[in-house]
């Protein structure tokens, strides 16, 4: 069965309609890349699943249960973490009080600062550090080990390669493997395609709010991501 | 050597400063809520102390055991009615709100307790003091509050820098919607900051009253006074707003040397040149999220 279930959403930023009537499934184990060109609707996706948006119209099912009008921080112990665009790491604080936070209504489960560092290790020597003076990669680097510090079931990626040197980027993908041999279920929303597509086990590719192309890497053509991508 | 006379003096007086604003710069800190009705509620701490002396017989500090759950109790209520939901609307909202709350807490206390001054007798405390040199007496009622002011900030600080809840406040202060997508739930973190505020101007209610007279109005200058402290030292900085405190007592005592008639002014007028010249105040967070 499939652990999340998005039906025919239609999400709404006042007047401006970001996303119409998406459908998705994503089942237990799975990682499923999210990509399309800026405003294509991918982070009003992530944050609608997370529960900071809400859809005016459609479902969203996490576990067979319908989530739609769930509040986000009870989302958190259903087993629904996302690393948000922009990281969002609360800067007064340090590296590891920052994750401690992502641990406060954890779940049971493999991920802890122990394990969370000897995934990352770009953040184990920077335990003390402010998050604000961390750099970008640190940030991105502990805002995912944040989300992992709840044992969530599916793990939400908004834009990992944002402004980030692609050195760091290969090297927090890298980390990508340890999460899902976890069997933790990811979400990854992503602009840098041939990322998505090396860790992805389908994808789906987005435009001005629909979806226009599904499968998997192997049976998609370069030609095809390309002209979904792009709408031409 | 009546001026280190009058900086001793001020210095303690720092600390009920402290233990007035503590709250106020928490509140602030973590939902940028401007609590007007601060004073009015330190005004109920004290006539709550007050109340439990002349009925029930208990001794004047131990009312501090009652007056910290009950205020506690008020501060979670108003937070998760009233308040979170003016935190909801536009940004006047709370300011508006919250001056409302102190005008109807105002009147309320002058309906139950009439304009007389009342305050809390403690009986020769009041007077003790220790002699330190010749010249410098230690009154023991001003060490006591001032030695809770420095514990209560010290406890509160530390609560905010260990605990899980603490950095649960934390986080939620720094960025509020990030906070509920580790799961925290902002309206119980705002209702519990709002709760040890109150429990904590609840404590400072009861040393104002047992330090001097008061009535239904004299809050409004123990709110300003709150502000300035929390202002000088910073805002959201907890050892700032003690610090702050300090430096008011200190130009409110030396002031009063000065200009017996017109003590506050230098305090002000403190105050305003720390507006002028560091707008930050003395400790600002040194992190702007």
């Amino acid at each position: 069965m499939a652990l999340l279930e998005v039906d025919s959403i239609d999400v709404f930023y006042g007047d401006f309609q970001a996303i119409y009537g998406m459908s998705l499934s994503v089942d237990e184990g799975e990682t499923l890349a999210v990509i399309g060109a800026n405003g294509a609707g991918k982070s009003t996706l992530l944050k609608t699943i997370a529960g900071l948006n809400s859809p005016r119209s459609g479902d969203v099912r996490f576990d067979g249960t319908s989530i739609a009008t769930l509040p986000p921080h009870k989302r958190v112990p259903l087993g629904i973490a996302l690393t948000p665009e922009g990281r969002r790491m609360f800067p007064s604080m340090t590296i590891e009080e920052n994750l401690l936070v992502g641990a406060h209504k954890a779940r049971p489960g493999p991920w802890n600062l122990e394990s969370v560092y000897a995934t990352f290790p770009l953040i184990s020597d920077r335990r003390s550090r402010l998050a604000n003076n961390a750099s970008g990669g640190e940030q991105q680097a502990a805002a995912i080990g944040r989300a992992l510090m709840c044992n969530p079931r599916l793990l939400l990626l908004d834009e990992v390669s944002l402004g980030l040197a692609p050195v760091v980027v290969q090297q927090i993908y890298a980390s990508l493997p340890t999460i899902t041999a976890q069997g933790t279920t990811v979400l990854v929303v992503e602009q840098d395609v041939m990322h998505a597509l090396r860790v992805a086990d389908r994808v789906q590719c987005l435009l001005e709010g629909r979806t226009v192309l599904e499968g998997t890497p192997s049976e998609l053509t370069r030609d095809q991501i390309a002209s979904a991508y792009f709408g031409i | 050597m009546q001026w280190a006379n009058a900086v001793v003096q001020g210095l303690l007086l720092g600390g009920l400063y402290a233990l007035l604003a503590a709250g106020l710069s928490l509140m602030f800190g973590v939902m940028r809520l401007v609590n007007l009705a601060h004073g009015a509620l330190a005004i109920v701490g004290a006539y709550l102390g007050y109340v439990l002396v002349q009925k029930t017989g208990l001794p004047p500090f131990a009312t501090i055991i009652v007056v910290i759950p009950l205020m506690a109790a008020i501060g979670w209520l108003l937070q998760s009615t009233l308040l979170n939901t003016a935190l909801n609307k536009q940004a006047l909202a709370p300011i508006l709100v919250t001056f409302g709350l102190a005008v109807i807490l105002q009147n309320v206390m002058l309906q139950l307790f009439t304009a007389d001054y009342r305050s809390i007798q403690v009986g020769d405390l009041a007077g003790a003091s220790i002699q330190i040199t010749p010249d410098i007496a230690i009154g023991v009622f001003p060490l006591m509050t001032f030695v809770v002011g420095v514990i209560v900030i010290a406890a509160l600080q530390q609560y905010l820098a260990r605990t899980k809840t603490g950095r649960a406040m934390r986080a939620t202060s720094d960025d509020r919607e990030a906070a509920t997508l580790m799961g925290i739930d902002n309206k119980r973190i705002y209702a519990l900051a709002t709760a040890i505020a109150l429990a904590i101007v609840g404590i400072a209610g009861v040393f104002i009253g047992i330090k001097t007279q008061f009535n239904a109005y004299s809050g409004d200058t123990y709110l300003i006074f709150a502000f300035e402290a929390v202002i000088i030292g910073g805002l959201g900085s907890l050892w700032g707003t003690l610090a702050g405190g300090m430096i008011l007592g200190v130009a409110t005592t030396v002031g009063a040397q000065l200009l017996p008639s017109s003590g506050t002014l230098l305090a002000d007028l403190v105050f305003l040149a720390i507006l002028v010249f560091l707008p930050t105040g003395l400790f600002p967070k040194v992190v702007n999220g």
